[in-house]
C-alpha cells in the first residue's frame, strides 16, 4: 500500500492562507490504513487546527468528511460534494489523490496535508517498511522476494556491500541489510547459484527514466 | 609472463611476480594543492602506485581524475577511483575516457560510501549501477573497445581493472564468492578493506586460494597503520565494514599513549611480514590516512624497498 505521513502542523497552517472555508478531506484508502489520512485523521486534524492560537487574525471553518478513494476519478464524480463556499480543500490523501481532486475540482485549490513516503507494509504493530519502488522491472523472482531496489540504501543489484554488519545496514543498525536477508532466504530455499551471476546494469526507463509513466490495457483483452 | 592489460607501472610489478607495495591519497577539500603535493612527496620512490580517492566518505573533495593528473606530475602513477554513487553510467564513461586520455593507467572501481555519512547528507545518491557492473562496464570498455550500449569507442581505455574487497563484511560466507565474482565481472586486482581481524583474513585467503582465485586476480592485502587506541576505538565503532577485535584494541591500550603509534606501526610491520608469506596474497595496500610521511618509514622497516623497476 502507498504510506504517508502527516505534514508538520506549522506547514499545514501556514499553508492555509488567508482561506476562510476549508473542506478537510479524508481518504479511506491506504492513508487509512496506515492510521495517517483516514476519517479519524481527517477530524483529528481538524480539530487541532480548530484552535485559535493557531492564527493572528481569525481562524477558518472547517468541515470534515471522508471519501473512500480521492485517487478515482468515478467515485469523487459520484459521492463527493464539496460545499459551496469552500475556499480550499486540504487532502489527507496521498500525492495520487491529491492531484485527482486538484484535476477533478479544477477551480479550487487543494492544500496537501500528507507526505507521500512510500509503497511498503505494516511489518509489526505501528511499524511500516518500504518495500517498493515501483521500477517497472520486477526482479524479486530472483532476489528471494527481497527487493534491493528500494530496501538496499545503495541499490546495489550485486551485493552485499562491504558495509554489511550483523545483518545490518551501513547507514543504520536499525536497518536490516536487505542483501543478507537476500542471501540467506536464497540459501534457505536452494537457490544460491542466483548470486553467483554478474547481473547486468538495469535498464531505468521502465522506472521513469523515460519520463512520467503510463498503463495503457486494453478493455476486453484476454491474457 | 602474462600479456599487459594497461602497461601500468603496478601491472608490471604485479606481473612479474613482485611483491606489490601501493599506497593512498585523498585530495584536497579545497582548489589549494600545496598540502596534496607535500603528501605526495613522500611517497616518491616508495610505492608502486597511489589510489587517488573519490570523494571518500561522501565528503566533497577535488576530483579524483584532478588529483591523479596533478599526481603524475609529481611522478608518481594513480589508482584513479571511481565510486557508483556519484555519476550515472553516461558520466563514468566519459570521466573513464578523460582519465585514460590524461594518462592514468589503473582504475579502482567501488560502490561508495553512503552520501548519509558525507557532509551533503542531502545529495540524491546515484547508484545507477553497482561496483560490480561498474567493473565489467570498464572491461568491455577496454576488451571490446565498445561503450555499454554496444556503440565503437574511437580509442579504447587500456586499464588496469581494480576493485574492493571486504573479507569482514556480512555474510562472511559469501564473502569470497562475492570476490569471485567480481572476478567473473573482470577484475585484475584487489584491495581488502583495512585488515585487523587476521584470523578471519586467513580463513578468508584459504578459501580464496582453494577456489584458485589468487591465479585469476592479484590480492592485495589492506594495512592501516592504527595511529593510537582512540582511533582502533573509533574505526571499530563508526567506520562501516571495519571489524577490529577486541584483543588488538587492548594490545594498542595497553602501552602508554605517546607509544601507541608505533605499536600501530609494529602490528602492521608484522602483518606486512605474515602477507609476504601468506599464499595467495600479492601485495600490500597501504592506507595511511594523513601520515603519508610516515610511510617510507614503514616501507624500510617492511623491507620492501627499493621498490621494482620493470620495464
Amino acid at each position: 500500500m502507498i504510506v504517508g505521513n502527516l505534514k508538520p502542523l506549522e506547514e499545514i497552517i501556514e499553508s492555509l492562507g488567508d482561506y476562510k472555508n476549508i473542506f478537510v478531506l479524508g481518504c479511506g484508502g491506504c492513508v487509512s490504513v496506515c492510521l495517517t489520512g483516514g476519517d479519524r485523521q481527517a477530524h483529528q486534524l481538524a480539530t487541532e487546527l480548530d484552535h485559535i492560537r493557531h492564527y493572528k487574525t481569525g481562524k477558518p471553518k472547517f468541515t470534515v468528511h471522508t471519501i473512500e478513494r480521492q485517487c478515482e476519478p468515478d467515485w469523487l464524480k459520484d459521492y463527493l460534494t464539496i460545499p459551496e463556499n469552500t475556499d480550499a480543500v486540504l487532502s489527507l490523501a496521498c500525492g495520487a489523490g491529491v492531484q485527482t481532486m486538484a484535476f477533478f475540482f479544477e477551480s479550487l485549490p487543494v492544500i496537501p496535508a500528507v507526505n507521500t513516503t512510500f509503497m511498503g507494509s505494516n511489518v509489526e504493530p505501528g511499524v511500516w517498511q518500504e518495500m517498493c519502488q515501483g521500477c517497472g522491472d520486477c526482479l524479486l523472482g530472483h532476489t528471494g522476494g527481497i527487493c534491493p531496489v528500494a530496501r538496499c540504501a545503495k541499490t546495489l543489484f550485486n551485493g552485499p556491500c562491504g558495509g554489511s554488519s550483523n545483518g545490518s545496514c551501513e547507514v543504520d543498525k536499525n536497518t536490516v541489510c536487505a542483501w543478507a536477508m537476500i542471501y540467506y532466504k536464497l540459501k534457505k530455499t536452494g537457490q544460491l547459484h542466483r548470486l553467483m551471476k554478474v547481473r547486468e546494469p538495469k535498464n531505468w526507463q521502465p522506472a521513469g527514466g523515460a519520463g512520467p509513466r503510463k498503463l495503457v490495457r486494453p478493455f476486453n483483452k484476454p491474457l | 609472463m602474462k600479456e599487459l592489460k594497461s602497461g601500468s607501472n603496478l601491472e608490471k610489478v604485479l606481473n612479474a611476480g613482485h611483491f606489490a607495495f601501493t599506497g593512498e591519497c585523498g585530495p584536497p577539500k579545497g582548489a589549494n594543492i600545496d598540502h596534496l603535493n607535500e603528501k605526495l612527496s613522500h611517497l616518491v620512490g616508495v610505492v608502486d602506485a597511489v589510489n587517488m580517492t573519490d570523494n571518500q566518505t561522501a565528503v566533497v573533495r577535488m576530483s579524483s581524475i584532478a588529483g591523479s593528473v596533478l599526481m603524475m606530475k609529481k611522478g608518481l602513477e594513480p589508482n584513479f577511483q571511481m565510486v557508483c554513487r556519484d555519476r550515472n553510467r553516461l558520466a563514468m564513461m566519459s570521466d573513464i575516457l578523460g582519465a585514460y586520455a590524461m594518462g592514468i593507467r589503473n582504475m579502482l572501481c567501488l560502490s561508495g560510501d553512503h552520501t548519509s555519512f558525507g557532509n551533503h547528507p542531502e545529495a540524491k545518491g546515484v547508484h545507477d549501477i553497482d561496483s560490480m557492473q561498474l567493473i565489467a562496464m570498464v572491461k568491455k570498455m577496454r576488451d571490446e573497445g565498445k561503450f555499454l550500449n554496444g556503440e565503437d569507442i574511437d580509442g579504447p581505455p587500456k586499464l588496469f581493472i581494480g576493485a574492493a574487497s571486504n573479507p569482514f563484511g556480512d555474510p562472511f560466507e559469501y564473502r569470497v564468492f562475492r570476490l569471485a565474482k567480481k572476478i567473473q565481472a573482470g577484475v585484475d586486482f584487489v584491495q581488502t578493506q583495512c585488515i585487523f581481524n587476521m584470523e578471519k583474513f586467513r580463513i578468508f585467503m584459504k578459501q580464496a586460494v582453494d577456489m584458485g582465485l589468487h591465479e585469476k586476480c592479484y590480492i592485495l592485502a589492506g594495512v592501516t597503520p592504527m595511529k593510537s587506541a582512540g582511533m582502533a576505538n573509533f574505526m571499530s565503532k563508526f567506520v562501516p565494514g571495519m571489524d577490529i577485535p577486541e584483543p588488538l584494541i587492548k594490545r594498542f591500550k595497553g602501552v602508554p599513549k605517546k607509544d601507541q603509534a608505533e605499536e600501530g606501526i609494529k602490528f602492521a610491520l608484522e602483518q606486512i611480514e605474515e602477507f609476504k608469506e601468506m599464499e595467495g596474497v600479492a601485495g600490500v595496500h597501504l592506507m595511511a590516512i594523513e601520515w603519508e610521511h610516515r610511510v617510507p618509514e614503514i616501507a624500510e622497516r617492511a623491507k620492501v624497498l627499493p621498490r621494482p623497476v620493470v620495464d
